[in-house]
């Protein structure tokens, strides 16, 4: 009766906690037609992984249940379908891949193996399958495959597992491929690879792609049609042109506003007596050369960010500045004071001006120590910045400055979401009263409008206490909005630094280039641009 | 901004453990059936003393569950028409004093080390690896036969030999957790603040480790009884009319096809004892998890 390939209708899921049922899912209701790319766009907690999970049987009942609806596949009702038939349904005719591909492929295997594994799971003979092997991991790009079919995973880069994923989930040529932020984990030049793999095997075999993302820029790439998700419900359909021009839902439009990469650029600031002064610095692991010859200022109140892919050095700089890590050779001056030869003693007094903040807010809080004693720590340890009876007043200041409610100081990290527990990591950071805060990737593992707002508060305490801050990042748009000046750095070295409407505007290196064509839009048409300008850059290396 | 309305009211704390024990059936018995073995331990030799020693040739391996002999005979007699119960409870003493002091030591001793292992120089580590090796690869029983052939059988001694044997065990087992706790972002965040090497074992590494040590603590604690009942056996450990819980065992072991009550009850309160240690261990890497307390937390607002 339907006409589609995949037709979602009335879906929801409910899932029974302790603390109450919570509706992921409600009402929803999609299709998919062959040859298709729909995206389904939200940010975490939409429901937008538990919708495909549902079509691929991968909720876990209870503590899942699915209340409501009906998944048509092929004239089958995937949900009353048996298990059995699910089975025969599930890699064979609906792949799927997902996030993270190294947690997703078995570390005992060699790839090889494991492609093959899905294929005789559903009765070829095993000849065949390595054939067949061979062939695919041909089709996805891996070098050398007569070799590397029976590597093993860590063998592999990010870019590669995914490529290694998507050979699996194609190998018995499904109608339908599922998406689970197939990208995120990468990075940018890789990423603009990956989904041009996608779409390119999308022509060829005419399956309809289902892609889950938080990501506008992906959507502006690949996506024929949008359902955007906020609070388990569908707040709007449409064409990706559509949905970026003529956003109806509240929702939508505030997604697209708070996406980065369109504000006005900061103005570089006038020189002065610069804060921080680093001068060829350098950090050897063995014969590995993780930084070598880093120099670059950061002047007071001024935000510079360093961009580069992983792999690039860019936190190891951090952490050596941070004498978390000990430098091989160079020096950085702070006001004066090399920090890499300084004595521990010396060093102690100068952690209080210098203060990190880190990637991933659930990691770096204590689990075990309530808000009050993560951010009270610092005054235990540097007890000459406040009296005792001071501490707590203190707290719940600091607390009101990051925008949280004071009176949460009792509760444990756990409690929070993600962007408040950034906050929490920041007022520990501004507990010790510091100069320069190093922000290790301080924003990529929240959703744009909590990145949006943890920038703005990152700003407005820059212009408050007349902050430095060093802005380690790989997503360019949000330093094109942040920062000051821009290095770019590259395999452990700097390629190019500047002001960031020079580094933006006018690049003067390869790499740079390369970085920010590589870089998503949220807008389809920019993005059409800059899928050209790729093309060129490809064609000229 | 006032005091009180930054800090919201909380019952006391002895109040919410109890609250929080309560909340989880299993754990509530176990912690009333430790609060009687302790109870036996400390006051059972002085009150029982005259009745468990009293030798009654007519009730030589009396059956249990006789109701018409006095309360201390219904678990029966043993070999010598001494009776069952009464000796438990006053062997606690002895056992709990063995046992407990070994497994109290091992695990501190082992903690220590195990944590200095984790976060020091390597040569330090090494040194503290490598003497754990040699204890290890030495057969545990042989070093104890040794060591008290040499030193009187004291329960001061047997807990030093027992201990120094268990000690490999926490020390590895810290020590591994260490290495994978030190690389978390949140010791580096401390450190990054200045944070001592005290400090951060102490407040940020330690409390994320001892919930699987205490774990293990109390599994180990059925293990060193056994030992230390073999030890007794062999001659050079606890000797009669000493009693402990593993010496009734073994002395209950020639009569086990014509009187099995003779080693079974002995090894019933091994068996619950360390049962219930086991159980109360549980509840507490619960109860002192934030993550996971809510689960022995009463729920404020019922929605069901």
């Amino acid at each position: 009766m339907s006409e589609h390939l995949l037709e979602v209708r009335d879906l929801s899921v409910d899932f029974h906690t302790a603390q109450g049922t919570v509706h992921a899912v409600r009402n929803v209701s999609f299709h998919l037609d062959p040859g298709e790319t729909l995206a389904i766009l939200g940010e975490s907690g939409s429901g937008k992984s538990v919708s495909a999970s549902a079509i691929m049987d991968l909720i876990d009942i209870p503590p899942g249940e699915i209340t409501s609806g009906e998944v048509h596949f092929d004239g089958l009702n995937l949900l009353q379908a048996s298990h059995e038939e699910r089975r025969l349904i599930n890699g064979n005719r609906i792949a799927m891949i997902f996030q993270d591909p190294l947690s997703h492929l078995n570390p005992v295997y060699s790839v090889g193996w494991q492609i093959e594994e899905m294929m005789t799971a559903h009765g070829m003979a095993r000849e065949q399958a390595r054939a067949r092997t061979l062939e695919l991991l041909q089709r996805v790009g891996i070098p050398e495959v007569e070799t590397k079919i029976d590597a093993y995973p860590h063998q592999f880069s990010g870019g590669q597992r995914q490529r290694i994923m998507i050979a699996i989930a194609l190998a018995l040529k499904p109608d339908i491929l599922i998406a689970d932020e197939p990208t995120t984990a990468l990075d940018v030049t890789v990423q603009a690879q990956i989904l041009a793999l996608l779409e390119e095997l999308q022509k060829e075999t005419g399956m309809g792609l289902l892609l889950i993302t938080h990501d506008l820029g992906v959507v502006a790439e690949v996506a024929d049609r949008v359902v955007v998700m906020n609070a388990g419900e569908i707040v709007e359909t449409g064409t990706a042109s559509q949905i970026y021009a003529n956003a109806a839902h509240p929702y939508t439009k505030k997604l697209i506003a708070a996406v980065p990469g369109t504000g006005e650029m900061a103005q570089p600031l006038e020189a002065t007596k610069p804060l921080l002064e680093v001068n060829g610095l350098a950090k050897h692991y063995g014969d590995f050369v993780a930084v070598e010859g880093a120099s670059f200022t950061v002047l007071p109140g001024e935000t510079v960010a360093i961009v580069g892919e992983s792999g690039s050095g860019k936190s190891t700089l951090a952490k050596t500045l941070l004498r978390l890590e000990e430098a091989t050779s160079g020096e950085a001056l702070y006001m004066g004071r090399d920090l890499v030869t300084i004595s521990p003693r010396e060093l102690f007094d100068l952690r209080r001006e210098v203060q990190m903040i880190f990637q991933d807010p659930t990691q770096s809080l204590n689990p075990r120590m309530s808000v009050y004693d993560i951010i009270a720590e610092a005054f235990v340890i540097h007890p000459e910045i406040l009296p005792k009876a001071k501490r707590r007043e203190r707290v719940a200041e600091l607390l009101s400055h990051v925008g949280l409610e004071p009176g949460l100081m009792q509760r444990y990290p756990h409690q929070f979401s993600g962007g408040q527990r950034q906050r929490i990591a920041i007022a520990r950071a501004l507990a010790l009263e510091p100069k320069l805060i190093i922000c290790d990737e301080a924003v990529s593992a929240l959703d744009v409008s909590i990145q949006a707002q943890v920038i703005e508060l990152l700003a407005g305490l820059q212009a408050e206490f007349g902050l430095s801050y060093m802005f380690i990042a790989h997503d360019l748009p949000l330093v094109r909005d942040f920062a000051h000046r821009v290095v770019v750095m590259q395999a452990g070295r700097i390629v190019e630094q500047g002001p960031v409407a020079q580094i933006f505007d006018a690049p003067q290196q390869d790499y740079t280039r390369k970085l920010i064509a590589a870089s998503l839009s949220p807008d389809p048409e920019i993005q059409a641009e800059r899928r050209q300008a790729r093309a060129q850059i490809e064609g000229v290396a | 901004m006032s005091e009180a309305e930054i800090i919201p009211d909380t019952p006391h704390p002895v109040r919410t453990t109890f609250g929080m024990l309560w909340r989880d059936k299993f754990a509530f018995c176990a912690a009333i059936f430790l609060c009687f073995i302790i109870f036996c331990a400390i006051f059972g030799p002085w009150l029982l003393e005259d009745v468990a020693t009293k030798q009654n040739l007519r009730g030589r391996n009396a059956p249990p569950f006789d109701f018409s002999r006095p309360w201390y005979f219904w678990l029966g007699g043993d070999a010598l028409g001494r009776p069952l119960l009464a000796r438990i409870m006053v062997a606690a003493q002895n056992t709990m004093m063995v046992a407990a002091g070994a497994v109290v030591c091992s695990l501190a001793i082992g903690t220590t080390l195990g944590l200095i292992a984790g976060y020091t120089s390597k040569l330090g580590s090494q040194v503290i690896m490598r003497l754990a090796d040699v204890i290890m690869s030495f057969p545990s029983l042989l070093l104890a036969v040794i060591v008290l052939y040499v030193l009187p059988p004291s329960v001061f001694n047997l807990v030093i030999v027992l201990a120094i044997t268990r000690i490999p065990i926490y020390l590895r087992t810290s020590r591994a957790e260490v290495l994978e706790v030190r690389e978390r972002m949140f010791v580096q965040a401390a450190q990054v603040m200045g944070a001592s090497s005290n400090r951060i074992i102490f407040r940020h590494i330690l409390p994320v480790v001892l919930p699987t040590l205490v774990t293990i603590a109390t599994l180990d604690f059925a293990l060193v009884v056994l030992v230390e009942s073999s030890l007794s056996f062999l001659g050079i450990g606890i000797q009669p009319p000493e009693i402990t819980w593993g010496l009734m065992v073994s002395q209950g072991r020639a009569y086990l096809t014509t009187a099995w009550w003779l080693s079974f009850w002995p090894g019933l309160a091994i068996i619950l004892t360390t049962l219930s240690l086991n159980l109360l261990a549980n509840w507490m890497r619960t109860a002192l998890d934030p993550v996971q307390r809510w689960r022995l937390e009463s729920r404020k607002t019922s929605d069901e």
